[in-house]
């Protein structure tokens, strides 16, 4: 029987100050063997139990790629014992990594199909996740548009911004970046994610949404997903509760009888429409 | 076959030399189940335990593995409880409530190791209540006081001695290796009658609750019914169904292991998120979802209730709720559709 508790030990090989403000840390860890990597087969939009030996674990999304081997990247903001403890490890220093964890993005069913990928904030993590394996070589092909509608309260608080400004050069990707207000030296368009989505969203025919970001973002973005016309079914969105175990047994980020770790995070805005309102 | 009360302390003292034995015992003004190094030490009284066996299983605090990191890496030791064991004594109740557990730590994709193999390796020695107490309500929630759910041997109580009744293989072959004597034809009637004469004389009425809770969530009656709840969470940890627990570290330096603790949906930190925000913000959340969890979330997850009518959490609640009478009144709420 496989014991779903045991961390996995990996490298923590680059501790970077991903944002402005500087509470967002990305760390990418190396796998240290090719047995130990073979172990870890994940997909978009599963999370990971990250554990510092002596302080504890905390599930965080995967902000990697299974595209990208060899390492797994997570963005983390400093905001409880674990995460404050990864924002000041060494690069050298050992993290445990438990997982993977949770369902992922039905990119099965996105084939054949445009995507638009709406984030706000540092929710964008198992987004650029999803970006970056649609967007490989071997499978950009299997999808219609590309779009990203990426938002934050100013430039120094988006995440990847290398990578952004990389996409902003691509054929392959249409991305959209937005702060919520204008300051100096900033090109790219000022106004919060709903107005900005309702502006430039390309059509919801043959179309799935994916929506990542805080409540309020989520609130006043999904009326403008149904008044561009996506069905419930095709509105994709990742949930965020508190959790323990991660695998359906420490009872805590149930919503009704659905367990975020377990039967999550990603669910269809048609199967949360489901469920009492606890998240 | 037949156990005589007195042959008890004896029968213990051969398992003891083979097998973990759990049997009840008096600790302080209460009982509980722990492990015994003596026969002697067993007592099985008229009631149940205050605490469920629940803990054999799945311990209040458990070490899931130790670490040590080093220079040269990180080395992590699990140990998993393999000892062959025997719980003697269990109430149905309380040996039910371990059928539902295992859908938990066992489901849909994830195996619970420490807990299962726990379970594999034990042998549940039950038995039943000819006096089941006022505050118990086992045949409202699909059990009995002699049900055999979760059981492998069921002793009935006949006065001087026990009728030991072979529910699984398992304890067919433990009855086989302890050589009971035969049960008279005199023993076997005494059973009957002692089994036709217990009487569980409180009833709660389940029909159409979960037709009710289906459809009630946003019902006022959740503002209403949690009042007088403190949220202190005995009932959490008496209930022989409740299985949330908390994952903690537990070390100095680099040495150190993790622990699961038991912890309870009725305490506000329970749900926290980091960011501050907190979806069960009240104890009215709280409260509401421990009966949507037992009497909807479980059955539609597992087709069960997951509550065994033990009456443990009607007992010990220091200000007297009793579910028998939040479950009345949910029934007897006028459902709202809309939110």
């Amino acid at each position: 029987m496989k014991n779903p508790y045991l961390p996995l030990p990996m490298k923590l090989v680059k501790n970077f100050t991903e944002t402005e403000d500087k509470l967002i840390h990305t760390f990418t860890l190396q796998f240290l063997s090719e047995e130990d990597e073979k172990s870890f087969p994940y997909m978009p939009g599963q999370f990971a139990e990250l554990c510092v030996f002596g302080k504890g674990e905390a599930p965080f999304g995967i902000a990697s790629s299974p595209t990208e081997p060899g390492f797994l990247k997570f963005s983390v903001a400093k905001v409880g014992v674990v995460s404050t403890a990864l924002h000041l490890m060494e690069e050298g220093s050992m993290v445990g990594v438990r997982g993977p964890l949770g369902n992922y993005y039905p990119v099965e069913d996105f084939k054949g199909k445009n995507v638009v990928i709406i984030g706000g904030g540092f929710a964008f993590t198992t987004l650029r996740s999803l970006a970056t394996y649609m967007l490989h070589p071997d499978r950009r092909g299997d999808y219609g548009d590309i779009t990203v509608i990426y938002g934050a309260r100013n430039p120094g608080l988006l995440l990847y911004k290398e990578e952004l400004a990389a996409w902003e050069q691509s054929p392959d990707i249409n991305l959209i970046t937005t702060i919520d207000r204008a300051v100096d030296g900033w090109n790219g368009r000022v106004g919060f994610i709903p107005a900005v989505t309702e502006e430039v969203a390309p059509s919801s025919e043959n179309t799935y949404a994916i929506i990542c970001g805080p409540p309020v973002m989520i609130k006043f973005t999904m009326p403008v997903l149904e008044k561009l016309g996506f069905p419930v079914e095709r509105i994709i969105m990742s949930l965020e509760n508190r959790m323990k175990c991660g695998i359906g047994m420490c009872g805590r980020c149930n919503v009704g009888g659905k367990y975020v770790c377990k039967d999550g995070p990603v669910f269809t805005r048609a199967q949360l429409n489901e469920l009492p309102n606890e998240y | 076959m037949i156990l005589s009360k007195k042959d008890i302390p004896s029968f213990l003292d051969k398992l003891i030399s083979e097998y973990q034995v759990f049997a009840p015992v008096q600790e302080g003004s209460y009982t509980l189940f722990k492990q015994i190094s003596s026969g002697a030490d067993a007592v099985l009284t008229d009631s149940n335990t205050k605490l469920p066996a629940k803990e054999i299983f799945f311990p209040q605090s458990e070490k899931l593995f130790s670490y040590n990191v080093t220079e040269e890496g990180t080395k992590l030791e699990a140990t998993i409880d393999d000892q062959k064991k025997v719980v003697f004594g269990v109430r149905p109740c309380d040996a039910k409530s371990l059928t539902l557990l295992d859908n938990v730590f066992n489901n849909d994709k994830y195996q619970d190791p420490y807990y299962l193999t726990r379970r594999t390796n034990t042998i549940m020695v039950g038995v039943g209540c000819n006096a089941p107490a006022s505050t118990c309500f086992c045949t409202s929630v699909n059990g009995g006081p002699f049900d055999t759910k979760g059981l492998d041997l069921l002793l009935v109580d006949t006065g001087d001695a026990y009728v030991v009744e072979v529910v699984s293989d398992k304890g067919k072959a433990l009855a086989e290796q302890a050589g009971f004597a035969a049960a008279s034809d005199a023993d076997k009637t005494a059973a009957s009658k002692a089994k036709e004469e217990a009487k569980v004389t409180c009833q709660v009425n389940t029909d159409g609750l979960k037709d009710k809770l289906d459809v009630n969530f946003y019902d006022p009656i959740w503002d209403k019914i949690h009042e007088k709840c403190l949220g202190c969470g005995a009932c959490t940890y008496l209930c022989p169904t409740c299985h949330c627990f908390d994952i903690v570290d537990d070390a100095v330096d680099c040495n150190g292991c993790r622990v699961r603790n038991w912890d309870s949906c009725a305490f506000p930190l329970f749900t926290l998120h980091g960011s501050g925000h907190n979806p069960r913000t009240s104890n009215k959340e709280r409260y509401r979802n421990r009966i949507m969890h037992k009497f909807k979330y479980f059955v539609d997850n597992f087709g069960e209730i997951a509550c065994v009518g033990c009456g443990r959490c009607i007992k010990n609640c220091p200000v007297n709720m009793d579910i028998r009478v939040v479950l009345e009144d949910v029934r007897g709420s006028e459902a709202r559709l809309d939110s």
